[in-house]
């Protein structure tokens, strides 16, 4: 288990760092889609199987499947990734790496400290997870239906034909 | 015999049956076409025409695997492989008969839905690779035509779940032992069976592979193995959608007399000949009938479905 986590943690940051440097917008999406499979497996190993499930259909299922529709209806061709390969200059990587080295450190003295510095995890059941959902963050799930509601309005408004 | 020994005799056995009857039903499709259309079909190569699969196995392997100039290498080559990777690992979860099966997951059905929806990837990429505009109208079709019928079926499953109260296909079936799910979910088998035609794009839904408008949709510009691949893809499609129908809403393996296997076999078979009546029998709707029809009409039903499913649960507690 202990292999696969490690195995499935290093593909999925090379994907990561694939996803990041090519040039071309649909192959960047598919490492993109490895990366999140990778993930997924993550989650199988540790014992969160459900959520796993829930990764594969919701992200590498459904939203990077709409990714790849809209850059396949933007027909990108030769010319953006020769744009896109003038973006990434050594300067750019600055900001990014200071604050990467930053969340780093804490991920060592998180490890490098007593074993208290690391919340337990402890297996959390479906019904758990649901419990909490329409109970303590009923509140949380009400704001990101607003927000999936005003999507949903704004969407069909842009798509309405005016002849009537 | 171990277990380890008979774990791996399961998989291959499963493994091996699976790809036998994808290829024979390249045979029995068009028998039962040509049946069905006052017609012979494919008789002369062997008995009843039966070594007709192999005659399209060599002409498929022996002819010229082009890719052409145009294409995204890559992704031209690898979009055919994920479709039949998807397929054939969906049937990992289906048990044959009772304990036999690849893999009994306590998220067997969420499997099924994560695999299936991973298949878009494959019509989708082989659309914008081929770099052809029939066939980028065939992936834009075929992927928004799966995207939205895979919330239908994801939906219509979960009346069975909540019923069985489990994931897990083995604990669906053992559910079914006194009433096949089929009679308090029927409208949760009318809207997976329609959405499982149109998730295989089967006709009537063969819409992104319409040969009078779009030459072959996604595929126009596959050749040799690869185009194979996308057929053959199709054809275990078919017999999983088949295979999981029966699983989940006609009692999976369970009957009298007869041994589970053979009932699961007979049971699986009576869906694909379905497959082929509806293709013989029912015209193509238009691509915006086709998509309105699913969110204005199978929507709706399973939602609906859900709501009753779960309020008789409550009343019979």
């Amino acid at each position: 288990m202990t292999i696969l986590f490690y195995l499935s943690a290093f593909i999925a940051v090379l994907a990561t760092v694939l996803v990041i440097t090519r040039t071309n917008a649909v192959h960047a999406l598919l490492y993109l889609i490895v990366s999140l499979l990778a993930v997924a497996l993550i989650f199988f190993a540790l014992g969160a199987p459900f959520v796993a499930a829930l990764e594969v259909i919701i992200y590498a299922g459904a939203i990077m499947v709409l990714f790849i529709f809209v850059v396949m209806l933007l027909n990108l061709g030769g010319e953006a990734t020769r744009r896109e390969s003038t973006l990434l200059t050594p300067g750019i990587w600055i900001g990014p790496s200071v604050l990467c080295v930053i969340l780093a450190g804490e991920l060592v003295y998180l490890f490098s400290g007593k074993p208290s510095n690391i919340p337990a995890p402890g297996a959390v059941s479906t019904k758990q997870v649901g419990i909490a959902l329409f109970g303590p963050y009923a509140l949380g799930v009400e704001l990101a239906s607003f927000l999936l509601l005003a999507g949903l309005v704004g969407a069909y408004h842009l798509g309405r034909r005016e002849d009537r | 015999m171990t277990d380890t020994m008979r774990h791996l005799f399961i998989l291959f056995g499963v493994l091996f049956s699976v790809l036998t009857v994808g290829g024979l039903l390249i045979w029995l499709e068009r028998r039962l076409l040509a049946l069905w259309q006052e017609r012979y079909g494919p008789n002369r190569v062997g008995p009843f025409g039966l070594l007709q699969v192999a005659a399209d196995m060599i002409k498929v392997i022996t002819k010229e695997d082009w890719t052409p100039p145009f294409a995204d290498k890559a992704v031209f080559i690898i979009a055919p492989a994920i479709l039949m990777i998807v397929v054939v690992t969906s049937f990992a979860i289906i048990p044959w008969a009772s304990g036999i099966e690849v893999v009994d997951l306590n998220i067997g059905v969420l499997f099924f839905l994560g695999l299936s929806s991973l298949g878009v990837y494959s019509v989708a990429l082989a659309g914008w690779a081929s770099d052809s505009k029939y066939s980028l109208l065939g992936g834009l079709r075929a992927s928004a035509q799966m995207l939205s019928y895979e919330v239908f079926m994801g939906l219509s499953l979960m009346g069975v779940v909540m019923l069985a109260g489990s994931f897990s296909l083995r604990e669906i079936v053992e559910a079914q032992q006194d009433l096949w799910f089929v009679v308090p979910q029927f409208f949760g088998f009318a809207v997976f069976f329609i959405a499982g035609i149109a998730e295989t794009h089967r006709l009537p839904f063969d819409l992104p592979e319409a040969e009078s408008e779009l030459v072959a949709g996604y595929h126009s510009e596959y050749s040799g193995l690869k185009f194979g691949m996308f057929f053959a893809g199709e054809y275990l499609g078919i017999t999983l959608i088949s295979a999981l129908t029966v699983t989940l809403f006609f009692g999976g393996w369970s009957g009298p007399y007869l041994p589970h296997a053979v009932w699961f076999g007979l049971k699986t078979f009576a869906f694909i000949c379905f497959f082929v009546l509806i293709r013989a029998s029912l015209p193509r709707p238009r691509y915006d009938q086709l998509m309105s029809f699913g969110w204005k009409v199978c929507l709706p039903v399973s939602l609906a479905n859900l709501v009753v499913t779960g309020a008789w649960i409550l009343m019979m507690k």
